[in-house]
């Protein structure tokens, strides 16, 4: 209990929280990927493969990743409330040497991550936000919802694609500064780590932004159909 | 003063608070006749004179070895803490870092755990109250000990020691976005933790550390490294992890 309490527990609750989503953003990019077509049947048989997960599975996952979330966002307000009232805001010049645009906003691209989930939520999962293209009610010629139709249907309108471009900047900065945030908070750090870890972790936002940029875009300009 | 001094001249922009209580608020001064040998602290006492002289309340300001070891100078400058130049305390900070005719921005620490005393000094003793929680050895000492009676590896030493050099001046909280007191009771934590008389203490002093440092109302760490860049002795945040770890590890001591 001293340790949930404790500023450095917080901080380690929120790094391995903020890492496990890291990591599935990681494996959820390369399960979309296959709507370029190196999977056969493409996204459509990538979709039907995980719903025909035991539901215990799905269901569990599901919750865990939620918990996280929660207890991500619940800390990260939490430290953010804590830190503002405890620092540098009451001087006349502040001339920063250290910190980035992406590590003094944490709080505002984690709540910004926060609204795209919930928009891409009902968007692909609960699929409310246009009916008419929702794939659990348009089946493909395999007889799977129609994934494929109801992304492509998505992203050739810009408004949407703007949304998720947005979203992506928020997660591409968020983790620009956390990526080596997680390895300093669980102390896997020192002064011969510190400037590759954060090097790669700059480097490895970079990739996801791309690589989750690429589908929209892709879609947009009419190259993906 | 020769010749060859050329003499500048600065407009001073600095805190002035009658007290804990008092808003303060900043007053303008000229800094005449400072050379570029001159440090910022004698800069500071050429103004207080002219001050004095004209029958006004001098800049109070925290001070004391003058040679960039006892911690004491405690200013920011231009909003950096020391001034911003690399390892330099304010105390060591010369004048010909600065143009001819420059404003200058001189403000105390501020932080929630440092209140403001009067003018430029603040209450610093949050430190030692992290300090009295328990950075130390708690065993008697005895005589003398031998030289080589506790064998400490020369890498473990010098690490200490990199930890040690911390002068507890608090530019690292006065730097920091958050306030946090991480560096300092980072370095506190590790000068004891590498060597292997501090060992055998290292989890309870990490657990009561970092409690300590949240009751005096530090704040958390972002992992911004602002801290470091701060710092007048070039502490580094590596100290920081290795609180972290040695933390992380305490929970299953
Ligand atoms: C859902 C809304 C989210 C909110 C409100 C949020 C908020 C925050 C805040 C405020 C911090 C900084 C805490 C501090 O250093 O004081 C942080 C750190 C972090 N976040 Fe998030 N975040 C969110 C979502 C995410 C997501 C989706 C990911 C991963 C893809 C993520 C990964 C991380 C990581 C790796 C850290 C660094 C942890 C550390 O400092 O060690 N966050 N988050
Ligand atoms: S007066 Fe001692 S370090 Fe500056």
């Amino acid at each position: 209990m001293q340790f949930l309490k404790s500023s450095i527990g917080r901080k380690v609750l929120m790094a391995i929280t903020g890492f496990s989503m890291f990591l599935f953003a990681i494996t959820h990019l390369l399960g979309n990927s296959s709507i370029f077509g190196w999977l056969p049947g493409g996204i459509n048989a990538y979709a039907h493969h995980l719903h025909s997960m035991p539901s215990p599975v799905i269901w569990g996952f599901r919750l865990v990743l939620l918990v996280f979330v929660c207890i991500h966002i619940w800390f990260g307000i939490q430290l953010t409330i804590e830190n503002r009232a405890g620092g540098s805001q009451q001087y006349a010049v502040k001339a920063f040497q250290k910190v980035t645009f992406a590590s003094d906003n944490m709080i505002w691209t984690g709540l910004l991550i926060l609204a795209f989930i919930l928009y891409h939520l009902a968007h692909f999962t609960f699929q409310v936000v246009s009916p008419e293209t929702a794939a659990l009610s348009n089946l493909d010629v395999s007889g799977n919802p129609n994934v494929m139709g109801m992304v492509v249907a998505a992203f050739q309108n810009i408004g949407i694609t703007l949304v998720y471009a947005i979203a992506m900047v928020a997660i591409f900065l968020h983790l620009y500064h956390g990526i080596q945030s997680f390895f300093q908070t669980m102390g896997w750090n020192n002064d011969r780590t510190i400037s590759a870890i954060s090097g790669s972790g700059k480097l490895i936002a970079f990739a996801i932004f791309i690589g989750y940029l690429a589908i929209p875009l892709t879609i947009l300009v009419r190259i993906l159909k | 003063m020769s010749e060859h001094h050329k003499t500048m001249t600065f407009t001073l922009i600095v805190w002035r608070q009658k007290g804990p209580n008092d808003p303060g608020k900043f007053e303008t001064y000229t800094a005449n006749n400072i050379t570029e040998h001159h440090s910022f602290l004698e800069m500071l006492d050429c103004v207080n004179e002219d001050l004095i002289k004209s029958g006004r309340e001098p800049i109070v300001f925290d001070h004391d070895c003058r040679e960039g070891i006892c911690g004491m100078c405690s200013q920011v400058i231009n909003g950096m803490p020391h001034g911003g130049e690399k390892r330099t305390t304010v105390c060591q900070l010369h004048m010909r870092t600065f143009k001819d005719g420059d404003t200058i921005y001189v403000e105390p620490w501020r932080a929630r755990a440092f209140p403001v005393i009067k003018d430029l000094v603040v209450d610093r003793s949050a430190l030692d109250k992290v300090v009295q929680a328990g950075a130390y050895i708690s065993c008697h000492t005895g005589g003398v000990p031998d030289g080589n009676a506790i064998l400490v590896p020369k890498g473990a030493a010098d690490e200490a020691m990199d930890a040690a050099e911390c002068i507890g001046c608090g530019a690292c909280v006065a730097g920091c976005p958050n306030g946090a007191a991480m560096l300092f009771t980072g370095a506190k934590v590790s000068q004891y933790a590498v060597i292997p008389q501090g060992r055998a203490e290292a989890s309870r002093r990490v657990k009561s550390l970092v409690t300590a440092m949240q009751e005096c109302n530090f704040g958390n760490c972002s992992n911004h490294y602002e801290c470091q860049a701060s710092c007048p002795k070039g502490i580094d945040v590596k100290f920081i992890a290795r609180m972290n770890r040695e933390f992380i590890k305490a929970q299953f001591a």
